[in-house]
């Protein structure tokens, strides 16, 4: 990728966008497609494109570019993207501060520490991974427990393997991933250790991960101990009962020198927390309005910055109209008012945007909170569509169209996942 | 080569012994199985610089603890480390407990603890609302503080060293033997000569001194959880918050760090001089304690946990002094309040030298200080554009949670952290709510650079604490190598 960093830093820009991850670079395309003509990009790494470098599994782009793409694949066809549309990209560089008055303050090694002012700013930081320490696992601390994030990137970025010997906790998708990687690599992998009773990653990745290389998957099971002072030496896990807590008289040793721990990821929003924006307490990312715009004016998100996507197709989709909006903002162009509150209701987690408007189509996304088969989406009683199966590990999308809500009237808009016999014959 | 005094030990006491020792005309060497200074239990604890006021009539304990508080002052002025008297607050349920207070209260002004005084339930609600509301009283300490004791550590070594100090790390004193004219000490290293050994090795200490036939303190082990919370509730409580005493323990108390994060802990219950496992059970007991306190801390904030464990002698005081072994002196038993003493024991220990015959001849070459590292996040936005000006390393995160620059990372290189613990524990990266996620890969690739050597040669804290493995092609080399 040629050197994008202009020669001075400009002052201002039309849209900063914080993050030059999948989120990121839409965001930033979206944004030049919203009206705005100056926009910068700023990134931590060396090289915009976020996770999906490290991601060099295929799996990409099946919705949104109709083909099957590396993550490095479908990075590149956005840099393209970007590339096209004369974005500045900063790299090595990062956002310190973002204040109400939209006063962006980076540190670079380039450009030292510097402010930009912007007429709107996209937050598309990405997400963390959780931790051993997120969930207390009892036991040492030695070397060799890892999130699974980090041992991707030492395996496909730096060159290096986590272990010889290498047990999963948790079945969330880079977890998945890791574990085809880690026997491709010639690692053993003893097992995927899971809390709940069902896989948290995909469907897809279940199956085309463990299944096809004969990785057993331990639902029910957890890790309750940790061994070893210097380096990992075995690891004890345990049944759960409906309660989730451990039989230990049913516990088992699982000689390992590398435990992965793959169990969920968090928004990562310091700046929004900073800035004071309204933060949805299950999904812990921005309340978002239907262009994604936060709580405080001309100040949007989009991405796992707002909550956890599986697909990274998605993240592209919303974060353009996060841009688009951003770019509308910026060039003075405001949108009609949400007049919808999307709530949350039966086996319904979380519902992104929170508000929507009856003027325009939408796309809702939904996490459920167990798994249904066959089952329906209702809004409200005033429309309800069939579902083949939720889990909750697949995000649910949901096209709502202003005819959908003809004959809403109310604010407040109750969003339910129900069985199918509940809802009647449709 | 024959130093004037060898020091086995480098925790926070050995390091003080070591850096006092450099202000008179001696060789002095420090010895240390592990690979950086203070990774033992000086590292793992609460990090309290006691008010003085706390232990028992009599003991050794109490003759050192004030005058070590004060002295902790003196160590700040020169060193770089974080320090700061935010105080102390002993908190009653019940009128047993008040009782308790007026005895500590009486005990502390007796000792000459300045500025003890007692509050009613209204004065601490409005200091700090977010303890409990069944709290009928407190006594508060203004003279206590925090520390951040491995930096205290690191400072101590460091500044020892600019002045002559020998420290050999990952050297495991083997054997030692007295001879006509002083000490013969055997390492997995090669051997040592001293006139004089100063026995400051934690919860080694017993099997050091059955070494060379000096008497032992009987030690057994008090294994300490603590657990960390999120920068969240940086604020919710203020000051060291102790609950009265069992008679084993000082209980469960909510610690602000020096860095204002919270940390709740200790346990205290028996278990091996190596058990630093923490469990469900210690984790209860300290969130429910923490929670009697402060009933807002929850298990959920934890975003991180260790265990320590405290040396304790049989007579549970510190065995501080001559054995009968002449030149072989004890600094042995140093649990609570080891750490607040540990200047005013450095003190002693010199005294206690120069009595068995220690020449100590004052340099005037001295230098107190060193120069503080850069802490970045702690600027101010001007100064933060300076720095970076000045060495666009500043200007590149090597750690975002606590806002760590590449700069600082390799300042602590150049000042001889060579394991990831070692790094992390000088520039705090990799001690945020990621624990290290985004910054481990960062500072692996800057400790092999710096080093020369491979990244699968760096490890978390020395030994087989190996972090990453060649790949494919380097596998047979590696399998020779961590066998």
């Amino acid at each position: 990728m040629p050197d994008l960093h202009p020669w001075e830093l400009p002052r201002r820009y039309d849209v900063v966008v914080v993050g030059g991850g999948p989120a990121g670079m839409a965001a930033a395309v979206g944004a030049c497609e919203g009206g705005a003509e100056r926009v910068l990009m700023v990134d931590r790494e060396h090289e915009a494109g976020g996770i999906l470098q490290q991601c060099i599994h295929h799996g990409f782009g099946l919705h949104h570019f109709k083909e099957e793409l590396t993550g490095p694949g479908y990075a590149q066809r956005y840099l393209e993207q970007v590339l096209e549309h004369d974005i500045d990209v900063l790299t090595d560089a990062y956002v310190l501060d973002v204040d109400a008055s939209r006063s962006v303050s980076v540190l670079s090694g380039r450009y030292g520490r510097t402010s930009v002012d912007a007429g709107a700013v996209v937050l598309a930081m990405g997400a963390r991974e959780r931790t051993r320490e997120a969930i207390r696992i009892p036991g040492t601390r030695p070397s060799g427990v890892m999130t699974a994030g980090f041992a991707q990137k030492l395996v496909n970025v730096a060159g290096y393997l986590p272990g010889k010997r290498v047990a999963i906790l948790g079945s969330g998708d880079i977890g998945l991933i890791m574990a085809r990687r880690l026997v491709l690599e010639g690692v053993e992998v003893v097992g995927v250790f899971e809390l709940m009773p069902h896989a948290n990653g995909l469907t897809r990745n279940v199956v085309q991960c463990l299944h096809d290389f004969d990785i057993p998957l331990h639902l029910s099971t957890t890790v309750v101990r940790i061994h070893g002072s210097e380096r990992v030496e075995k690891v004890t896990v345990a049944p759960v009962d409906e309660a989730l807590r451990p039989r230990m008289h049913e516990a088992w040793d699982v000689d390992c020198d590398t435990l992965l721990v793959s169990i969920g990821l968090i928004p990562d929003n310091e700046l929004a927390r900073t800035l004071g924006v309204r933060l949805d307490p299950v999904t812990t990312g921005p309340v978002v309005s239907s262009t994604m715009e936060t709580s405080r004016d001309g100040i949007f998100a989009c991405g796992n910055t707002v909550h956890i996507h599986d697909l990274v197709d998605w993240v592209s989709q919303e974060s353009r109209l996060a841009g688009e909006g951003a770019g509308a903002y910026a060039s003075g162009r405001r949108q009609a008012h949400d007049n919808v509150r999307l709530v949350p209701g039966t086996n319904v987690r979380s519902c992104v945007p929170h508000t929507i408007t009856t003027e325009r189509e939408h796309t809702v996304y939904l996490r459920v909170t167990q798994s249904l088969a066959p089952c329906t989406l209702r809004l409200g009683d005033v429309y309800e569509r069939p579902l083949r199966y939720v889990v909750p590990g697949e995000m649910v999308t949901v096209k709502v169209r202003p005819r959908f809500l003809e004959s809403f009237h109310g604010g407040a808009l109750r969003v339910d996942v129900v069985p199918r016999e509940e809802a009647g014959r449709e | 080569m024959r130093f004037d005094v060898a020091i086995v030990g480098a925790g926070v006491v050995g390091c003080a012994i070591a850096r006092e020792l450099t202000r008179y005309r001696l060789t002095v060497a420090l010895c240390e199985r592990e690979v950086e200074v203070g990774l033992g239990t000086s590292k793992a604890n609460s990090g309290i610089i006691h008010g003085g006021h706390r232990a028992p009539d009599g003991t050794l304990k109490a003759a050192t603890e004030w005058r070590g508080n004060q002295l902790w002052s003196d160590m700040a002025r020169d060193l770089p480390f974080g320090f700061a008297r935010i105080g102390d607050l002993t908190v009653a349920f019940d009128d047993d407990d008040v009782a308790y207070l007026q005895r500590l209260l009486e005990q502390g002004l007796r000792r000459g603890v300045t500025g003890l005084e007692m509050w009613d339930a209204e004065r601490l609600r409005r200091e700090e609302p977010n303890l409990s509301e069944d709290i009928v009283a407190a006594l508060h300490a203004p003279s206590s503080g925090v520390v951040n004791p491995y930096e205290a550590c690191f400072a101590l070594a460091e500044s020892a060293v600019r002045n002559g100090l020998e420290l050999r790390t990952e050297t495991t004193v083997t054997g030692i033997e007295r001879g006509a004219d002083g000490f013969a000490i055997t390492t997995d290293r090669g051997t040592l000569h001293a006139r004089f050994v100063v026995n400051a090795a934690g919860v080694f200490g017993d099997e050091l001194a059955r070494m060379v036939g000096a008497e032992e303190a009987g030690l057994r082990f008090r294994k300490g959880e603590e657990y960390l919370l999120d920068k969240r509730l940086v604020g919710f409580v203020t000051r060291v918050t102790f609950p009265c005493p069992s008679p084993t323990s000082k209980g469960i108390l909510v610690t602000p760090t020096y860095d204002g994060t919270l940390m709740v802990g200790p346990t205290a219950t028996w278990s091996e001089a190596d058990d630093l496992t923490t469990t469900a059970a210690g984790a209860e007991e300290v969130f429910d304690g923490a929670r009697r306190l402060a009933p807002g801390i929850s298990e959920r904030d934890c975003i991180a946990e260790f265990a320590g464990v405290r040396a304790v002698a049989a007579d549970e005081d510190f065995a501080i002094g001559h054995t009968r072994v002449p030149g072989f002196l004890n600094v042995i038993g140093i649990q609570s309040p080891g750490l607040t003493a540990a200047p005013a024991i450095a003190l002693d220990v010199i005294d206690l030298l120069a009595e068995a015959g220690l020449a100590l001849e004052v340099r005037d070459d001295f230098v107190p200080t060193i120069d503080a590292p850069l802490r970045f996040a702690e600027l101010d936005p001007d100064e933060q554009a300076r720095a970076v000006r000045g060495d666009p390393r500043f200007g590149r995160i090597a750690c975002r949670c606590e806002l760590v620059t590449e700069g600082e990372v390799l300042d602590a290189i150049a000042r001889g952290a060579r394991t990831m613990d070692g790094v992390k524990f000088r520039t705090r990266a990799g001690m945020g709510r990621c624990q290290g996620g985004f910054c481990a890969w960062r500072c692996l690739r800057l400790l092999a650079s710096s080093q020369d050597v491979d990244v699968s040669a760096i490890t978390k804290r020395g030994g087989r604490s190996w972090i990453a493995l060649p790949r494919r092609d380097d596998h047979a080399a590696t399998e020779v190598e961590h066998a």
